[in-house]
């Protein structure tokens, strides 16, 4: 059986993800319903799901404003959620 | 590193249905010729035919995506256009891809930039767990699980049923679909598609799909409770109030079409719509426009003015089979828009405290209705987020009945380096 | 005794020099119209960049901008939300020794007027701004410099000049300003006196004045909170600002309070072209990642370009127009209207009083205009 996951970083916990998925999927698979916070501290997650709202934004391998639903989860990725407005 | 391609004789900007066919068109119009097309998304498909893992896409996608392949077009996927400016006779357009600059310039460019759905404020919208109803079908099929998941779709359009049904086959439990258009509007609309066979067919195939699941009419979405995320929504019908419990709300009102690259190039619009002729030329000479920018109107009118505009670009002539039958293809589309208009009541939904500009948090009773969009955008900030007023611009548009304020680059976030490497290239 | 109410007051412009005058002529009993063609801050106010700033480019323009800051300090608690204030200072950056010479006299001359400054060597202004590269000189802190959003600010200013019974009339144009008059487009106002604050447009109104538009561009970032504290500027910004060449750009650095980085400066003489020139917004770029490098990973979500209404002398115009019976100027301000802007207003107020100001207004006097064409006149 061929094994089409990636090992990916969320929020410093380890996870698999399809090849192919996109980090927001993967956010969601993991139990993040806080993608980011709005300006005035609301939680917020992907409404969408093709980069327009800009809801999704994480930070991936230390770059902020990252849009979790145009990026493909690649291995050894590290995302950071829920900090940034 | 940033990259420079080589010249193209026609730049495509959108992988979806009408991108695919202007380039696949433009190729094969004019062998040799070499022919860009440009698309954010992992692989074409643009939203409507969208791939994922372990996903089969339908036969029609498969048709043009294999002639894309033969056609000998460059595809350049995964890369956002930033801007794009005259350069000569032709077009110089900047990307970024990966995070890098990527320039190439073309003697015509064919715009063919999509759609997005509109939302319409209403308490609770902004909650977690409540997505679009693109919004929905886009993360399912880019791989997120949503089995098991009680879902409610409260919108307008034709969307919505197609949506009901890939959730309720990939195991989510759709509680209800709830159309604001009345019954009366939507018999006419179905009564018309007798027009076309195959769209009835497709209709009674939808209907089959999804079971356990309510379609309610003239039904809409009052507002989604929840305290850090959405768990229950209030549906009414005008006369009677239910609250539901659910794990999603998929709510969207429509789509708006993605004009802001054809407002850069300084394209006559008509509200959002792009203005094009005949030939699905804009009114900037040698730019070009095919599908959703310049009229909702699904997957085989984009594929037409694709092909319309991937002809047209290469300097071929269109016979005039195709261009009767876009013409039918608009008629459709019109019905469509008429079935679909929204009802007053959606205007109203919102409250003073509801966040209309969710990039920067502005609420209802922050914005007075006797401004114009480029007030409210400069005393309360709506519009100056990281969308740039995509989202609420298209609210704000239905509820005060305002038109959009100009364009100006990037027109999606492009690092400095981006802007700077540009002139390396 | 109930104090009458004197004949009305026109200004011909809402933007924030407009805004001013308005509450400064209201505060003094006038009961006030302010006439603008679109809204409040439409105008070159809704472009800028916002910095309160001392600027030392000319005694002259000293007093009027540290006078100005004194100003904005009394006005401060009657500012709302709208105004965003961020007391944040500027640095002036020097980027080798003899630059860091010059900033030593420039503290001098800071201090001779009662302003704060303090040098800050290498070592210090890293610690400052950690972002800034490594190799430059030092930098002067101006602590009292600080950051408003201008429309907010305007919008302010505005409705304390209603409180004291002002008007704004929005979406006026304007076609002429005569005697004691504002021809507008279905109607003409009357007042003892008008103000002509139209910024860049004010010589259309008033021909004759000296006042032409000097283009900019900005770009503006997504949200990066804390990558820079002070309004950054470098030392080349006062040549480039108050030269007349044709084209030239310096690095200036806003933290807005959003958290997003506004990055500028460009200056060009190209009449009322907005076009964004993108070879200039570059060199603009470019220069800022000179002194900032980590600039190349912030993600620019907007540019654009606006103008700046520019006068031979580099002082604006501030008080009577001797050819129209009535009139007033308070327009000019180059880069600095946003800080000016309550100076001028001041100055103007207590020009209509006839009192003495806290600064001489003779530089700013318009009449300087007529009596340089003069002399040149009597020479031909």
């Amino acid at each position: 059986m061929i094994d089409d996951t990636v090992e990916l970083r969320v929020n410093g916990h380890l996870m698999r993800a399809a090849h192919g998925s996109s980090v927001a999927s993967a956010l969601i698979a993991a139990g993040i319903t806080r993608f980011r916070s709005s300006t005035t501290g609301e939680p917020r997650a992907p409404v969408c799901g093709m980069g327009v709202c800009f809801e999704c934004r994480v930070t991936i391998d230390g770059m902020p404003h990252q849009r979790a639903c145009l990026v493909g989860v690649q291995s050894g990725m590290s995302v950071t959620t829920g900090e940034e407005t | 590193m940033s990259v420079k391609l080589q010249p193209a004789e026609v730049v495509v900007v959108g992988g979806g249905p009408a991108g695919i066919a202007a380039a696949v068109c433009a190729a094969e119009a004019r062998r040799g010729a070499r022919v860009v097309l440009v698309d954010e998304g992992f692989a074409p498909g643009g939203q409507i035919w969208r791939t994922g893992p372990g996903l089969r896409p339908p036969r029609l996608a498969r048709h043009w995506t294999e002639r894309l392949a033969a056609s000998g077009a460059w595809v350049q996927s995964q890369t956002s256009v930033v801007d794009v400016r005259r350069d000569g006779d032709g077009f110089r357009v900047l990307c970024e891809t990966s995070g890098q600059a990527l320039t190439v310039s073309c003697g015509r460019i064919v715009l063919a930039t999509g759609a997005r759905e509109r939302f319409l404020p209403f308490p609770g919208w902004t909650l977690p767990n409540v997505m679009g109803i693109g919004g929905i079908q886009a993360l399912l099929k880019a791989g997120t699980s949503f089995r098991g998941q009680r879902i409610i779709i409260a919108g307008s359009g034709p969307l919505m049923l197609p949506v009901a049904a890939s959730l309720t086959s990939a195991g989510g439990r759709v509680l209800m679909v709830a159309e604001q258009t009345s019954a009366k509007r939507l018999a006419l609309f179905t009564a018309s598609l007798w027009r076309s066979p195959a769209r009835l067919g497709q209709a009674a195939l939808l209907r089959a799909k999804f079971f356990a699941s309510s379609y309610e009419t003239g039904t809409w979405v009052k507002s989604a409770i929840g305290d850090k995320a959405m768990r229950s929504v209030m549906i009414t019908n005008g006369k009677r109030e239910r609250i539901l419990d659910c794990d999603v709300l998929c709510t969207g009102f429509g789509l708006v079409p993605n004009s802001e690259l054809a407002r850069l190039l300084g394209c006559a619009v008509d509200g959002r719509r792009v203005v094009v002729d005949d030939v699905q030329q804009t009114t900037a000479v040698g730019a070009y426009c095919a599908g959703e920018p310049t009229g909702i109107g699904g997957v085989e009118r984009s594929l037409v003015e694709g092909e319309i505009a991937g002809r047209s670009a290469m300097g071929e002539s269109v016979s005039m089979q195709v261009r009767s039958r876009r013409a039918a293809l608009h008629r459709y589309a019109e019905g469509l828009t008429r079935a679909f208009e929204l009802r007053d009541e959606l205007r109203t939904l919102a409250g003073g405290d509801t966040v209309v500009c969710r990039c920067e948090d502005v609420r209802m009773r922050d914005i007075d209705p006797a401004w114009t969009s480029r007030q409210a955008k400069l005393y309360t900030r709506a519009g100056m987020g990281a969308c740039q007023g995509r989202i609420c611009g298209a609210a704000l548009d239905c509820l005060m009945g305002w038109t959009p304020d100009s364009v100006r680059p990037p027109i999606e976030p492009a690092r400095v380096a981006t802007l700077l490497d540009e002139a390396k290239l | 005794m109930t104090a009458t109410p004197r004949a009305d007051a026109i200004v011909v412009g809402a933007g924030i020099v407009g805004a001013a005058c308005a509450l400064a002529l209201a505060n003094d009993g006038w009961r006030v119209i302010v006439v603008d063609a679109e809204f409040p801050a439409a105008g070159t106010t809704s472009v800028g960049m916002g910095h309160l700033v001392a600027m030392d480019d000319s005694p002259e323009q000293l007093a009027l901008t540290a006078y100005s800051l004194q100003l904005w300090n009394e006005l401060a608690p009657q500012l709302d939300t709208r105004a965003e204030r961020e007391p944040c200072g500027t640095l002036w950056v020097a980027e080798d020794g003899e630059q860091l010479a010059a900033v030593e006299s420039k503290r001098f001359t800071y201090q001779s007027v009662g302003l704060d400054a303090e040098l800050l060597d290498e070592q210090s202004l890293m610690e400052a701004e950690p972002n800034v590269r490594r190799g430059l000189a030092g930098a002067l802190r101006v602590p009292g410099d600080s950051v408003v959003y201008p429309p907010g600010a305007t919008l302010c200013m505005l409705d304390l000049a209603r409180a004291r019974g002002a008007t704004v009339r929005e979406r006026t144009r304007v076609r002429e300003i005569g005697a004691h008059a504002v021809v507008c487009e279905h109607d003409t106002l009357r007042a003892e006196i008008v103000v002509n604050a139209a910024g860049p447009s004010a010589a259309m109104l008033t021909p004759g004045l000296p006042i032409v538009p000097r283009k900019g561009h900005l770009a503006i970032t997504d949200r990066y909170h804390g990558f820079c504290r002070h309004q950054l500027v470098e030392l080349g910004y006062l040549t480039s600002a108050h030269v007349m060449t044709n084209e030239s750009v310096a690095f200036n650095l806003q933290p807005r309070q959003t958290g997003q980085v506004l990055i500028g400066s460009s200056r060009e003489l190209v009449g009322w072209d907005a076009t964004l020139n993108h070879d200039i917004l570059r060199r603009m770029l470019a220069r800022a990642v000179e002194f900032v490098p980590s600039l190349r990973d912030l993600s620019i979500i907007r540019c654009w370009t606006g103008f700046r209404p520019a006068t031979p002398d580099k002082l604006p115009l501030i008080g009577r127009w001797p050819p129209v019976d009535g009139l007033y100027i308070a327009a000019g301000h180059e880069g600095l209207g946003i800080t000016s802007s309550l100076g001028t207003a001041r100055l103007l107020a207590d020009e209509v009083a006839a009192r003495a100001s806290a600064i001489d207004r003779a530089p700013f006097s318009p009449s300087r205009v007529l009596d340089a064409r003069a002399s040149v006149g009597s020479h031909a």
